[in-house]
């Protein structure tokens, strides 16, 4: 029997040994291919190099050597977007997240990219996200540009074309910016009425800078629960954006200093309303396995993270809740439903709103495109299924959808907004302090 | 296989991508390798091509291409196939039906739907549940497996015992032949006249050409459904069960087995409320009219106690329903927990003998040194013996593939056979001869002939022909048919 047809093992020089921890991961998968039609990018294309299955042959490929991070296998491996609705359904637990962040991290070892790309990477990664400050600044210069008419020539003239691909894509997504009035939280905020606990909240990056006001909300939220909350203003970037995109060291230098902060804090939950950033934060653990002096700390700061509608779905927050007549109905954010596994909790304390009527939405819990920095790295699909979600969206007649991620807010307020739709993009945050802020009329 | 040169790749690349397109066509050397595999990881084979079309026009196009240049195809849905049938064993094409998943038309009063081949099977279902109907055959691999796969391999499923296999669903195929033409088998009537050319179409396994719309009926859900688990302490007892319950004229819509290795495995996976310190269970689903289900029910129940169930529990709402067969159903996937591999065998063996062959199974592959999970659709008397091994052992593959051969030995002695559903394909090719006669096998092979006289569609499979490229873990052994002198390797 020949055996001419399969590929000899190539004398790689690049043979995968900065694939750490892939091995047992590859080997769980028994290649049964249940993952396929759960794949947006396998829905949308069809081919195997393009689904879970395929691309954990393809990591497996490249960690025994079989081939190399050719231009091909970049490419299907960065289509990915990290969803991880394959790792709800497949039986066999493939820690698929952990697979392809791991590649993704070998990508950019190997393949930093020209001067341009790595410029962008700098001051998005190293600049930027991890310096609440200087992103607060540069909102500041991005809302003075939405606001002077400069964004409406620069959109009407085509100037864009002459900006490097990736930063139009920035220019596309900007959401209108809220004007800075609110300013960051407070370090601490007390709880409203009896003191059941005390817990720390994140104001992550993004969020703080475009979203203040559903983090104000969600405090509040807390403070109503019995909370206290304290919002230690060093904790910067959790890191997850940086790990999604392959920046390992730097996710990693940024999950200590949050581990610190919040050991310093004294809290016994860690509350956050971005579902990237509390996956990412509940894996912890795994991001610093090999460092000696932060493991064990980091399985304990990964113990205490919840999503807010996690916690609130636990201790709800005390006082009437008012009618809100609106028909709305829910995204799924990947990280939270297949990264967090939190499916039920928002939509419970969704239903409890009295005169909230919520409609499922089909395909709820497929990603929106957005992805961390996906739409911004691959426009084309990210366009793809941000069509297909807004589809959805509209087929339900509701007249707003909730989610509980700032990146999927900007990409749904994005694709509704170029079909010309008026449905609203809302946080459940938002959507239960209304509730409550309703209710409470005349509590004093 | 002869490997193509380089200039003539290029010029039946583009050949392919002028029927096609340039981004329907997938030749680099890393991207094959995603296409060496179905979902049995013990077969592997390259293709030159692996080409995505999407109409009946485009596939015929480039079947005629493929007659033109003398490069064998093969069609492939999603790859969930269990016996290598969809690997390109003598390189050249791979037709992939993954863009052709059109619903083309449903027709309710009528209860027939038209669809392409690449269309997931449980996606049918979704699209017509609101409207009270559904898809029957429901392979556990339903979520991923497409309808196409499902009438090359005449597969059936837990729901098979009541309602059939895919050939009792299928009424009609619209087909491009290996000669590239295209015609009509069957249509929307039910009783066509002539040849039932639709009946030997459905289990050719994809060497009869490539069907590329699919007319299949729709039945009425059921006014009511009761799902029942049986927990046993032991496997014996078990297979008792489901020759009592079928003895007392009970026809259950489902009469599925599990055993402990498995229901380790899925409550792992998704805890799916199966006792994880049950020998055995079994998953028994009655459905029909909502009058005297609950009789049934007790009956069932009480054939259970009286073969030693240690519990029988009703699932109390379709929540509970589901979870449970989730749990059945993602079986062989959640194995990846307790093995990196395994390699299911598909026996068919009289349900009276289920007790004798458990044990033979188990014997068998204990002295091979290696673990067995058991999951089956224990009514049709359809074993599953899975077994588990680890490929990067040296010696673990041929010991299974040994194994596994002796299995199928013993369900053919017991007047059983070595396939239920899953297919001949490359796997099974070497024990046609346990149950069929060489003149069996050479009638089959005229049949075969008159459809694929020039053996490019699917090459390799069923019948050993040629000498195929397939890389497997064992050595070759000369196969039966050959030592009689039926048929030549080349
Ligand atoms: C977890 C798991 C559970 C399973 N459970 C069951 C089960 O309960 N019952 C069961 O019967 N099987 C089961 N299978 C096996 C498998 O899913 C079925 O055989 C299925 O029908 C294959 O469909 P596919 O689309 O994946 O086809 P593929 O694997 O891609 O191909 C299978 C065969 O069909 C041919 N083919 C594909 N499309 C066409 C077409 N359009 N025209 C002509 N030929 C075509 C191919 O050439 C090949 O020979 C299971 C598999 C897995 C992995």
């Amino acid at each position: 029997m020949a055996h001419a047809s399969t590929l000899e093992p190539l004398a790689s020089p690049h043979r995968l040994t900065m694939l750490e921890g892939v091995d047992e991961g590859v080997n769980t998968c028994v290649h049964c291919g249940l993952c396929l039609s759960y794949c947006p990018t396998y829905s949308e294309l069809g081919t195997e190099m393009d689904s879970p299955r395929g691309r954990i042959f393809l990591i497996a490929s490249l960690a025994e050597g079989r081939i190399a991070l050719t231009d091909s296998v970049v490419s299907h491996l960065s289509l990915c977007l990290d969803c991880r609705a394959c790792e709800s359904v497949c039986p066999s637990g493939v820690p698929y997240g952990r697979l392809i962040e791991a590649a993704k991290a070998e990508i950019e070892r190997q393949r930093p990219g020209g001067p341009l790309r790595r410029l962008f990477r700098w001051v998005n990664f190293d600049l930027l996200l991890p310096r609440p400050r200087l992103l607060g600044l540069a909102a500041s210069a991005l809302r003075l540009y939405q606001r002077s008419g400069l964004q409406r020539l620069v959109r009407a003239t085509g100037l864009l074309r002459l900006l490097p691909g990736t930063l139009s894509a920035w220019e596309a997504l900007l959401p209108e910016l809220p004007p800075w009035g609110g300013g960051t939280l407070p370090e601490h905020v007390p709880a409203r009425g009896a003191v059941r606990a005390r817990v720390g909240f994140v104001e992550g990056c993004v969020q703080r800078v475009v979203f203040g006001a559903h983090n104000q909300a969600s405090v509040r939220l807390l403070a109503r629960s019995g909370a206290e909350v304290r919002i230690p203003r060093e904790a910067a970037c959790c890191g997850a954006l940086h790990a999604h995109a392959g920046e390992r060291q730097r996710a990693r230098a940024l999950a200590r200093k949050m581990i610190e902060v919040f050991e310093r804090a004294s809290v016994e939950a860690i509350i956050v309303n971005a579902a990237g950033c509390g996956a990412h934060m509940k894996a912890y653990g795994h991001l610093l396995r090999d460092d000696a002096v932060y493991h064990a700390r980091a399985e304990r700061f990964a113990a205490k993270v919840r999503d807010l509608s996690e916690y609130l779905a636990q201790r709800p927050p005390v006082g009437a809740l008012g009618r809100l007549p609106l028909t709305v109905t829910y995204h799924d954010p990947c990280h939270l439903v297949h990264g967090q596994k939190v499916r039920v909790q928002a939509r419970q304390l969704l239903q409890a709103v009295p005169g909230l009527q919520l409609v499922e939405l089909k395909e709820a819990d497929w990603c929106c495109g957005s992805a961390g920095i996906y739409n911004l790295t691959q426009p084309e699909m990210a366009g793809r299924l941000l069509e297909r979600k807004v589809n959805h969206l509209l087929a339900t007649g509701a007249e707003a959808v909730v989610t509980a991620n700032p990146g999927c807010i900007i990409q749904l307020a994005l694709g509704l907004r170029a079909r010309g739709s008026a449905m609203k993009v809302l946080h459940l945050g938002e959507v239960l302090d209304e509730a409550y802020r309703r209710g409470g009329v005349g509590e004093g | 296989m002869a490997t193509l040169t380089e200039s003539r790749k290029n010029t039946l690349r583009r050949a392919i991508q002028a029927i096609v397109g340039k981004s329907a066509v997938v030749s680099d050397p890393e991207e094959l390798l995603v296409y060496e595999s179905d979902g049995l990881t013990l077969f592997r084979a390259l293709a030159d091509f692996v080409v995505f079309p999407t109409s009946t026009e485009q596939v015929a196009a480039l079947v005629r291409l493929a007659n033109q240049e003398g490069l064998p195809f093969v069609a492939r849905g999603a790859g969930t196939g269990l016996s290598g049938g969809c690997l390109p064993a003598e390189g050249g094409l791979v037709i992939s039906l993954s863009r052709m998943t059109r619903i083309v038309e449903v027709d309710y009063d009528n209860q027939l739907a038209v669809v392409e081949p690449g269309l997931v099977n449980l996606h049918l279902s979704w699209a017509v549940g609101p409207r009270g109907y559904y898809y029957a055959p429901d392979p556990s691999s339903q979520q991923a497996c497409t309808i196409g796969g499902n009438i090359a391999n005449n597969s059936g499923g837990p729901h098979t015992l009541k309602y059939g296999v895919t050939t009792n669903h299928v009424l009609g195929l619209e087909v491009v032949l290996p000669d590239g033409e295209v015609v009509w088998l069957g249509g929307k009537m039910r009783d066509p006249q002539g040849y039932d050319l639709v009946g030997i179409f459905v289990g050719s396994e994809g060497t009869f050409g490539i069907a590329t719309k699919i007319v299949v009926r729709l039945l009425r859900k059921p006014q009511a459904v009761k799902t029942i688990l049986a927990v046993f302490d032991e496997i014996e007892k078990a297979s008792e069960a489901v020759s009592a319950i079928i003895g007392r004229g009970l026809v259950p819509a489902a009469l599925e087995m599990i055993d402990q290795v498995t229901i380790q495995a899925v409550e792992d996976a998704f805890g799916c409320g199966y006792p994880r310190d049950a020998a055995a269970a079994l998953l028994i689903e009655l459905d029909g009219l909502a009058a005297g289900i609950d009789a049934q029910a007790e009956r069932v129940g009480a054939a259970c106690v009286e073969a030693g169930a240690r519990e029988v529990r009703t699932a109390k709402d379709e929540a509970e329903r589901q979870l449970l067969w989730k749990g059945r159903k993602s079986a062989f996937g959640a194995y990846g927990r307790v093995s990196p591999a395994y390699l299911v065998m598909d026996g068919v063996i009289p349900r009276t003998k289920l007790p004798y062959v458990l044990r033979r199974v188990n014997e068998i592959v204990a002295a091979a040194n290696l673990r067995v999970g058991n999951v089956f659709h224990a009514g049709d008397g359809n074993l599953h013996p899975n077994i588990l091994y680890d490929p990067r052992r040296p010696g673990e593959e041929e010991r299974v593939v040994q194994a596994g051969a002796e299995i199928l030995k013993v369900c053919a002695e017991v007047g059983g056979s070595i396939s239920g559903e899953h297919g001949i394909g490359l796997e099974k090719m070497d024990y046609m001869p346990f149950i069929f006669s060489p003149a069996d096998l050479a009638t089959m092979h005229r049949v075969k002939e008159a459809f694929n006289p020039r053996g490019l569609c699917n090459p390799g499979k069923i019948f050993p022909t040629k000498k195929s490229c397939v890389e497997v873990g064992p050595a070759y052994r000369a196969h039966p048919i050959e030592e009689q002198g039926l048929a030549q390797r080349f």
